[in-house]
C-alpha cells in the first residue's frame, strides 16, 4: 500500500470507496488527513531588547494536518491486503457504510463486510462517472488532452476551460454509454452502443487463445487489423487516391475474413485488433450533430481501455474533438467519493494535483516506455491535496479560456526539454544538500534528502520518457514537482535559515536605500527605483548562475547586483498616478525589501494603493505571506509612508493561494481576486523569472502590466536573444 | 427503330455494381426483337442473351435472382425483362476472362460499372477483356435505381414494404408501403459497410454517415465464430440461435431497467458482454453465436440510422442492400427497434430488390448517356 514507507507522515482515512471492476482491477479512493512538517514564522517580541544581534524572526517547524484524496488502482489479488491497511488506518468511527460499485461489489461484497465489519453500500456508476469527470475538469490543469497520431508529441493537453459545460460523455465500459452533461445535476442517457470493452473482450475470447483482458490489448497492439478488415483501398483499388479517399478508412470490420480466398487464414493476434476498431463505430458524430453541441468537449474515456480508443479515434478527428482524460480510470471512484463525502462539500474545496504521489499518464505504445511499471499491490495512483482556500481566475485576465500560464511547452519543444531536465538534473545534489543543511538538528535529515533526491530523480528520468505524464511539461512542472518532493520528505522549507538572514541584513540597509533614492529628481528616481526593482530580482537562490555567485562571493550586493546589470530599463510611472497596483514579489531579503518596497512606496506616495502578492506557501527562497507580513510591520516601523498606508488599507498583503515559484493567474486565492476586484486595480506588476518569463510572459490582462526580470540562466538568455544578467522588463498597455 | 441510334443502344444493356463481397448485375433482355433485328444480331450478341436467360445459376457461384425478374418493362422505348444476377467479387476474374472469351469487346457497347470495384477492377477490364468501363458514382447510382424501380413498382405489386407487429411472430405482416412521395427518406445501405444518405429530391441528396460494421461483419465473424462458410449457412445458423446467451443485456447488470436512464431490462449492454466468462463461453452453441453476430450488427445499424433520422428530421427510413436477403431477423428488428427507441417517430421500411439498385441505377446511366 501506498504511503506506509513516507517519512513521518501519519495517515488518518475516512471515507473510503471502492471501484471494483468486473475485471481484474480494484480502484480504491480513500480520504485522510495526512500529518506533515510545515515551517512557521513569527515576529519576537523586540520591546525592550537589543535587536541589532538578534534574528529577524522565529522559525519554527510545526505539524500540520492537511486532506489528502488517495486514488489508487490495483489488482484484485490484493484486496485482502489492502482491507487490513484500511482496517488498521481508519479513524472515522462513525462510518457505518462503505461505498461500492462496478461488477465486483457483489463478489467481494461479503469479504469487505467482514473484514471492516461495514456495511457495503452501491451508488449508480454513471452518475459517479460525471460528477468524477466534473471534479478532474475544475480541478486538475491539463487533464484534458486530444491524441495527435502522426505528430512528435503524442498528446496534446487543453487548458482547462472555465465553463466546462456542456460535453458529451463516451464511457466505453463493457458497453458504451454517451451522455450529454449540461451542468452538475442535470445529464441525460441521448444514446450508446453495445459494442464496447465487453465486446471486445468477449469476442477476443472467442476467437483467440488469449482469454485475459490485459493480454488481449496487449495482443491487438501487435496485430494487423488490415489483414481481417476489408478497406477502403482493397474495395476501390489503387484509385481511391483520385478518388480523395482515404484507403486505409475501413470499408467493412472483419470483411475480409469472408473471403472465400483459400489462403485466407487468421493470424492469431490480427482479430482482437480489428476489434478493436469495430468498438467505436460511427455512432457518435451522428450523436453529435444531432444534439448540434458547438464548442463541445468530447471525451471518450474508459478504464484501461485507452489503447484501444487513441487508435480508433483518427477516423473522427475532422469530425468532432475526440478528448480525453488524464484520470479516466478513476472518475467513477472520484465522483463516489464525492457523493460520500457531501456532507463535507468537498467541491467548495480547491485541490492540486500532488506530483509526487501521483503517477504520470502511460505512452500509449509500449515501445516508447520500455520500463513499464510492473502490476502490483498498486501500479498506479494519483494523490490530490485538499488546498486551504478556493483558488480562482485572476479577474484581470483579458480571456480566462485561452490564457495559458507557461512560455515554453516542453513536451512540443525537445531541446528545450532536454536543457531544462539536464539543467534540474545537475541542481539536484545541490538542492538535497541545502535540504539536509536546512535541519541540522534532524538525525534522519541527510537520510531524507537522499530519498528526496532518489525521488526527484526517478520523476526527472520519467518525464525524460514521458514528457506528457503529467500533462504539459513546463518548467513550471519542473519546479513544482520539486516542491512536492520536497515536501513529501518533511522539507517544507529548506530555504527559512537563508531567508531570515537575508531579510536581517536588508533591512538593516532599508533605509539608507530609501534615503539615497529620495535626493534624486523625479526622473532619476524612477529610473533608480526600476534598477533597484531588477537589481534586487538578482537574489534568487533558485536560479544556479546566482546561487554560484552567492556561494562564492558572500559580499556580493546590493550595489554589485545594479552594475551586473545588462541593458537599461525605462519608467512606467508616466501619466496619471494608477488606481491600484498588484504586485506579484518574487525573492526575500534584498528583492523584497530594497526593491519591492521602495517601488511600493513611491506608488503610495503618488497616491495608488497597492496590493502586494507574496505565496502561501514556501518555495525555494520565495517570500512567503507571513514572511512578507513581519517584514512589512518592521519597514513600518522605520517608514512614515509605508506606515500610515497600513494604518488606512491603502497597502494590502495578500496570499496567492500559490506555493510554487511560478505563477498560474487562473488559480489564484479568491481572498485576492475579491480585492482586486474591490480596489479596481489597474496596474498589475509580476515579477521574476517564474512568475514573469518561465509563465505569464505572453499573458494578455485587461489592465496595464508590468513584467519585469533578470534573466539569471545564460540559455534562456541566449534563447531570449540576449546575455545573462540581461533585463526583461515588458510593460503592456491592453489594446481597447 | 430508326430513332435509336448512337453507341449507348447497342444491346447488350448491362449495369453492373462490384461491391466488396458481391458483383450485382442486371440485366434487359429484349422482347420486341424485329425478325430483320435477330437476323442482324451478332453471333455472340444472341449467344449471351441465351446463356443468361436461360440459365438461373452461372458457374458455381453466379446466381440469377429469378424472383426478382421485372417483366414487361419499357426502357428506352424497347420492351423486355429485367434480369438480376450476382456472383462474389472475388470471381471478378473469371467474370473478365468470359467477357474476353464471348469477345464481348467486339460488341459496340458500353459498360456502365458502378462501386469500388469499377476502379478497383478497371484496368483488368482493359487488359484482360478489351473492354472501356464507364465507371459511375456508387451513391448516384443507388439512389437514381431506387426511385426508378420504385415508379415501375414490382411486376403490379408494391415495391416497398414494412412490417406489421415485427416482434409478433404470430400477428407479425408484411405489408405494403406507397412510397409515392418518396421525399424526403434516409437511405440506409447495408453492404459490406454501411452508407447512411439523406435524400431530399431525385436530385439533392447527401451521405450522412456510415459505418463498417455491416454485412461483411456479420459474416465474417460468423466464419471465424462458426466456421460457416456461406452467408445463407450463417442466416440459418442464426435463426436457430439464442442471443441472450452470449449477449449481456441491462437487466443482467442491473437487475432490470436502468430506470436513472431509461433503459428497459432486455436492452443488450454489452455485446458478446457475457463472452468475458468461461463457463458462459462453454455453454454457448455456435447458432447463439451466429444470432448475437446478427444482433449486435442489426442494433447498431439500426441506433446509427435512428439518430441520423432525427438529426436530418427524417422520419422515413428505407432499408436497403444485400445485407437484407432472406434476412427476415434483421429487417424485423430494424423495423422494432426503429419504431420503439423513437417512440412510434420512425418507420423502417425495406425495398424488394434489396442489393440491386446500384446496378439498376448504372444501367439506366447507361441509357440516359445517349
Amino acid at each position: 500500500m501506498p504511503n506506509l514507507d513516507k517519512w513521518g507522515i501519519s495517515l488518518n482515512l475516512s471515507f473510503i470507496f471502492f471501484l471494483l471492476t468486473g475485471g481484474s482491477l480494484t480502484k480504491l479512493a480513500y480520504y485522510s488527513t495526512v500529518q506533515h512538517k510545515v515551517a512557521r514564522v513569527r515576529s519576537f517580541d523586540h520591546s525592550g531588547k537589543d535587536i541589532e544581534n538578534e534574528p529577524l524572526y522565529e522559525i519554527s517547524v510545526q505539524e500540520e494536518i492537511t486532506a489528502r484524496l488517495h486514488f489508487i488502482k490495483f489488482e484484485n489479488t490484493y484486496i485482502e491486503t489492502c482491507l487490513d491497511f484500511i482496517k488498521d488506518h481508519l479513524v472515522n468511527t462513525e462510518t457505518k457504510v462503505i461505498k461500492a460499485t462496478g461488477g465486483g461489489a457483489y463478489k467481494f461484497k461479503d469479504l469487505i463486510e467482514k473484514k471492516l465489519g461495514l456495511k457495503v453500500d452501491k451508488e449508480d456508476v454513471m452518475t459517479c462517472l460525471i460528477k468524477g469527470c466534473n471534479f478532474v475538469l475544475r480541478n486538475i490543469p491539463h487533464e484534458v488532452f486530444a491524441y495527435q497520431k502522426d505528430s512528435d508529441t503524442e498528446f496534446r493537453f487543453q487548458t482547462n476551460h472555465p465553463n466546462i459545460f456542456p460535453y458529451l460523455l463516451v464511457n466505453i465500459g463493457s458497453g458504451v454509454s454517451i451522455v450529454k452533461v449540461e451542468t452538475e445535476d442535470k445529464f441525460e442517457w441521448i444514446g450508446g452502443s453495445s459494442i464496447g470493452g465487453g465486446t471486445f473482450w468477449g469476442l477476443g475470447a472467442l476467437l483467440t487463445k488469449t482469454k485475459k483482458f490485459d493480454e488481449l490489448l496487449q495482443l491487438a497492439s501487435k496485430g494487423q487489423h488490415t489483414n481481417v478488415d476489408m478497406l477502403v483501398k482493397d474495395v476501390y483499388g489503387g484509385a481511391y487516391q483520385t478518388l480523395g479517399l482515404s484507403g486505409n478508412l475501413i470499408a467493412s470490420s472483419f470483411g475480409k475474413s469472408t473471403t472465400a480466398d483459400k489462403d485466407f487464414s487468421l493470424e492469431k493476434q490480427s482479430s482482437p485488433k480489428a476489434h478493436l476498431m469495430v468498438v467505436t463505430g460511427r455512432l457518435i458524430p451522428a450523436l453529435l450533430q444531432f444534439y448540434r453541441i458547438d464548442d463541445t468537449f468530447f471525451f471518450f474515456f474508459s478504464p484501461h481501455l485507452r489503447t484501444i480508443q487513441l487508435q480508433c479515434f483518427i477516423l473522427w478527428q475532422g469530425e468532432v474533438q475526440a478528448l480525453f482524460l488524464r484520470h479516466e480510470g478513476y472518475l467513477g471512484a472520484i465522483g463516489a467519493f464525492l457523493k460520500g463525502a457531501e456532507q463535507d462539500n468537498p467541491n467548495q474545496y480547491s485541490w492540486g494535483e500532488n506530483y509526487a504521489g501521483s503517477s504520470g499518464l502511460m505512452s500509449t505504445s509500449p515501445d516508447v516506455y520500455p520500463m513499464q511499471r510492473t502490476r502490483s499491490g498498486t501500479f498506479d495512483m494519483l494523490e490530490m491535496d485538499r488546498l486551504e482556500r478556493p483558488l480562482v481566475n485572476l479577474p484581470l485576465l483579458k480571456d480566462p479560456s485561452t490564457y495559458i500560464p507557461d512560455t515554453v511547452d516542453l513536451t512540443d519543444d525537445a531541446m528545450a526539454r532536454k536543457y531544462w531536465l539536464t539543467c534540474f538534473e545537475e541542481a539536484l545534489d545541490g538542492v538535497a544538500k541545502r535540504a539536509a543543511a536546512s535541519q541540522p538538528d534532524s538525525i534522519d535529515a541527510l537520510q531524507r534528502a537522499e530519498k528526496f533526491r532518489q525521488k526527484y530523480w526517478n520523476k526527472l528520468q520519467t518525464l525524460r520518457q514521458q514528457p506528457f505524464a503529467y500533462g504539459t511539461l513546463t518548467v513550471r512542472s519542473l519546479l513544482d514537482t520539486r516542491e512536492h518532493c520536497l515536501n513529501e520528505f518533511n522539507f517544507p522549507d529548506p530555504y527559512s535559515k537563508v531567508k531570515q538572514k537575508e531579510n536581517g541584513i536588508a533591512l538593516k540597509c532599508f533605509q539608507s536605500v530609501i534615503e539615497s533614492l529620495d535626493s534624486l529628481g523625479w526622473e532619476e528616481r524612477q529610473f533608480a527605483l526600476v534598477k533597484g526593482l531588477l537589481a534586487g530580482n538578482v537574489f534568487d537562490w533558485g536560479a544556479k548562475a546566482v546561487s554560484d555567485v552567492l556561494e562564492s562571493e558572500p559580499q556580493f550586493g546590493f550595489e554589485e547586483a545594479k552594475s551586473k546589470l545588462q541593458g537599461r530599463g525605462s519608467s512606467a510611472a508616466e501619466g496619471p498616478p494608477h488606481k491600484c497596483a498588484l504586485i506579484f514579489a518574487d525573492n526575500s531579503g534584498i528583492d523584497i525589501i530594497l526593491g519591492v518596497f521602495p517601488f511600493v512606496r513611491e506608488l503610495l506616495s503618488r497616491g495608488t494603493e497597492v496590493i502586494l502578492a507574496c505565496n502561501s506557501g514556501p518555495a525555494l527562497n520565495d517570500v512567503t505571506y507571513s514572511e512578507s507580513l513581519i517584514v512589512t510591520e518592521r519597514i513600518a516601523a522605520m517608514d512614515p509612508v509605508i506606515q500610515s498606508a497600513l494604518r488606512e488599507e491603502k497597502l494590502l498583503l495578500v496570499q496567492t493561494g500559490s506555493s510554487s515559484p511560478c505563477l498560474d493567474l487562473s488559480r489564484l486565492d479568491k481572498g485576492l481576486a475579491v480585492l482586486v476586484r474591490e480596489r479596481k486595480t489597474d496596474l498589475v506588476i509580476i515579477e521574476g523569472m517564474g512568475r514573469a518569463i518561465h509563465t505569464n510572459y505572453y499573458a494578455a490582462l485587461k489592465c496595464e502590466s508590468l513584467k519585469l526580470a533578470v534573466i539569471k540562466n545564460s540559455w534562456l538568455a541566449d534563447r531570449l536573444g540576449g546575455k545573462i544578467f540581461s533585463v526583461i522588463f515588458k510593460y503592456e498597455v491592453p489594446c481597447k | 427503330n430508326e430513332q435509336i441510334n448512337g453507341p449507348a443502344f447497342f444491346f447488350p444493356w448491362f449495369g453492373l455494381d462490384i461491391g466488396g463481397t458481391l458483383v450485382k448485375l442486371v440485366y434487359f433482355e429484349p422482347k420486341d426483337i424485329t425478325a430483320e433485328e435477330e437476323e442482324e444480331e451478332v453471333e455472340n450478341l444472341k449467344s449471351i442473351r441465351k446463356y443468361l436467360t436461360s440459365n438461373v445459376a452461372y458457374g458455381s457461384t453466379g446466381i440469377r435472382d429469378v424472383h426478382l425478374e421485372l417483366k414487361d418493362l419499357t426502357l428506352c422505348g424497347r420492351k423486355g425483362n429485367l434480369h438480376f444476377i450476382r456472383f462474389p467479387t472475388h470471381d471478378m476474374p473469371a467474370f473478365i476472362q468470359m467477357g474476353s472469351e464471348k469477345h464481348f469487346s467486339s460488341l459496340h457497347t458500353t459498360l456502365c460499372a458502378t462501386g469500388g470495384g469499377a476502379y478497383k477492377f478497371e484496368q483488368d477490364f482493359r487488359t484482360m477483356g478489351d473492354l472501356q468501363l464507364c465507371k459511375l458514382d456508387e451513391l448516384d447510382c443507388l439512389i437514381k435505381g431506387v426511385l426508378y424501380i420504385d415508379s415501375v413498382g414490382f411486376n403490379g405489386h408494391s415495391e416497398c414494404y414494412y412490417f406489421e407487429n415485427p416482434t409478433d411472430a404470430e400477428r407479425c405482416q408484411k405489408l405494403p408501403f406507397n412510397l409515392e412521395n418518396p421525399y424526403p427518406l434516409l437511405l440506409v445501405n447495408i453492404g459490406s459497410g454501411v452508407s447512411i444518405l439523406a435524400v431530399y429530391s431525385k436530385e439533392n441528396y447527401k451521405r450522412v454517415t456510415g459505418t463498417s460494421l455491416g454485412g461483411g461483419t456479420f459474416f465474417g465473424l460468423c466464419c471465424l465464430l462458426t466456421g460457416c462458410s456461406t452467408f445463407e449457412e450463417a442466416l440459418e445458423m442464426a435463426s436457430h440461435g439464442d442471443s441472450t446467451k452470449v449477449d449481456k443485456l441491462v437487466r443482467d447488470i442491473y437487475g432490470g431497467d436502468y430506470e436513472r436512464f431509461g433503459l428497459p431490462g432486455w436492452a443488450v449492454a454489452s455485446s458478446f458482454g457475457n463472452m468475458m466468462s468461461k463457463e458462459k463461453r462453454e455453454s454457448v452453441s455456435k447458432e447463439d453465436l451466429a444470432k448475437a453476430t446478427l444482433i449486435t450488427i442489426t442494433n447498431n445499424i439500426g441506433s446509427i440510422a435512428r439518430m441520423c433520422a432525427l438529426n436530418e428530421n427524417i422520419n422515413r427510413v428505407v432499408f436497403v442492400g444485400n445485407f437484407l436477403r432472406i434476412n427476415t431477423i434483421s429487417m424485423r428488428l430494424l423495423a422494432y427497434a426503429l419504431d420503439y427507441w423513437s417512440k412510434g417517430q420512425l418507420k423502417a421500411l425495406f425495398l424488394e430488390h434489396e442489393g440491386y439498385f446500384g446496378a439498376v441505377g448504372a444501367l439506366l446511366e447507361l441509357l440516359d448517356s445517349a
